[in-house]
């Protein structure tokens, strides 16, 4: 084991996540060379100061009872006496494709993140949490409006991003509105497009990433398409057809 | 109701696991505790989409997504440099915070605080809670290997800040 090896595995070693044959390597290496054997005791002494500093935060007295009260006081969504069923459908159908939708590109935008089970499941909770909060009656949109002057404003203060948003019932996209949601720990944007008698949603979030691929695909009659346009990523959702959503992101990128 | 008493099970035991991440992203015991408890109503609004096994990853992923959203909304004018040393120059607050100055206590605790919320968080999550590679990366969202490269630079970089005690150090913006 030469010393570069040594130092990669050192962090390892010190977390019991070595496995047995290399941590017998690592230790053979310390015996023998006086600077890892140096570097190794500061880690061990920076770790044994941590655990002696007691750093874990107690919780403020009373801290547990007042959480119980409020998971008490939490009622279960109620539906609201304007709740068409038709409307949850379509809530249910387009979430359901962003699960999907957006699983793939959990996978995709992260390398290494096949072999990862783990933070597979991590993207799989996140995703189930939406899926469930858009399944509550009226969460199709936050904001409901036709008009593109409402709807922009609204998110103003919300997001610190301006979404782009336009009414498009000249070209059989009428605006039905938007809401905010979460994909991946971060507040997104999504606005809504009805098509004859579909909904697409339209998710938005800022995306540094320099690449400008699109994605798109079809699953269990769903079909979603991704594109970039001035530095956000949108992914359109819903169950019409593929062409349709292109037809929709031409609009949009316009 | 059969959830209720499910989650309580499940969940609520690691509730001061999630109080003691939220006090350390957000440097503020104020602060912790309305995100805590905004997290845990969270959670317990989603758990029936809870199906794993490791409750305690699960929730403290929520509280994390939680206070990096708070913190992104809570973001000042002011830089966090500023910010800091605001922090640091401000007389110790009470007898109990007193008898800590200056020991090894108080220098972690300025040291931790220093870090970038994403370095700090893998070393309470590591030293603090004694998660797993595996756990952290769950709770993350990051490969395994990144958590292990994000813990080595951390500690080196929490090295140097103990080492140099008195010095102003800037802020880590890894």
């Amino acid at each position: 084991m030469t010393c570069d090896d040594s130092s990669s595995f050192l962090h390892a070693y010190l977390d019991g996540e070595l496995d047995a044959p290399r941590c017998a390597e690592f230790e053979r290496h310390l015996e023998g060379c006086v600077s890892c054997a140096r570097a190794f005791e500061a880690q061990e002494s920076l770790r044994s100061s941590i655990r002696d500093a007691q750093l874990r935060e107690p919780l403020p007295a009373g801290f547990e009872n007042k959480v119980r009260r409020e998971l008490d006081e939490s009622a279960l969504p109620v539906s609201s006496p304007r709740f068409h069923a038709w409307r949850l459908l379509a809530a249910a159908a387009v979430v359901l494709l962003v699960v999907g939708a957006s699983w793939k590109f959990s996978l995709r935008n992260r390398p290494g993140a096949e072999h990862n089970a783990t933070a597979a499941d991590a993207a799989a909770v996140e995703l189930v949490d939406a899926h469930i909060r858009a399944l509550q009656p009226g969460h199709l949109t936050d904001v409901t409006s036709t008009d593109q002057h409402t709807v922009k404003p609204w998110f103003a203060g919300k997001i610190a991003f301006a979404p782009p948003v336009s009414d498009f019932a000249a070209q059989e996209f009428p605006l039905v509105g938007g809401r905010l949601d979460v994909f991946q720990g971060r507040t997104v944007a999504a606005l809504v497009y009805g098509r004859r008698k579909h909904f697409i949603s339209v998710f938005i979030w800022p995306d540094p990433a320099p690449e400008m691929e699109q994605y798109s695909g079809a699953m269990n009659g769903y079909h979603w398409i991704s594109w970039k346009q001035n530095g956000l990523r949108l992914c359109a959702v819903a169950d019409t057809s593929g062409d349709d959503l292109v037809v929709l992101k031409d609009l949009m990128a316009r | 109701m059969q959830d209720r008493e499910h989650f309580d099970q499940l969940v609520l035991p690691h509730l001061r696991a999630a109080f003691n991440l939220a006090r350390w992203l957000l440097r503020s015991r104020e602060d912790a505790e309305d995100v805590t408890q905004e997290a845990l109503l969270r959670a317990y609004r989603f758990f029936s989409g809870f199906h794993g096994s490791d409750a305690r990853a699960w929730l403290l992923q929520i509280v994390r997504n939680c206070c990096y959203t708070w913190l992104e909304k809570n973001r000042t004018m002011g830089s966090t440099v500023e910010f800091d040393e605001a922090l640091h120059l401000s007389p110790l607050p009470g007898p109990e915070a007193q008898a800590l100055a200056g020991s090894d206590r108080e220098r972690l605790t300025r040291a931790l605080e220093q870090l970038s919320p994403r370095s700090r968080e893998v070393i309470v999550l590591r030293e603090l809670e004694g998660c797993s590679y595996k756990e952290i990366a769950a709770i993350t969202a990051m490969p395994i290997g990144t958590v292990m490269s994000t813990l080595a630079r951390t500690r080196e970089r929490l090295q140097q800040l103990l080492s140099r005690p008195g010095t102003k150090e800037g802020i880590d913006d890894m």
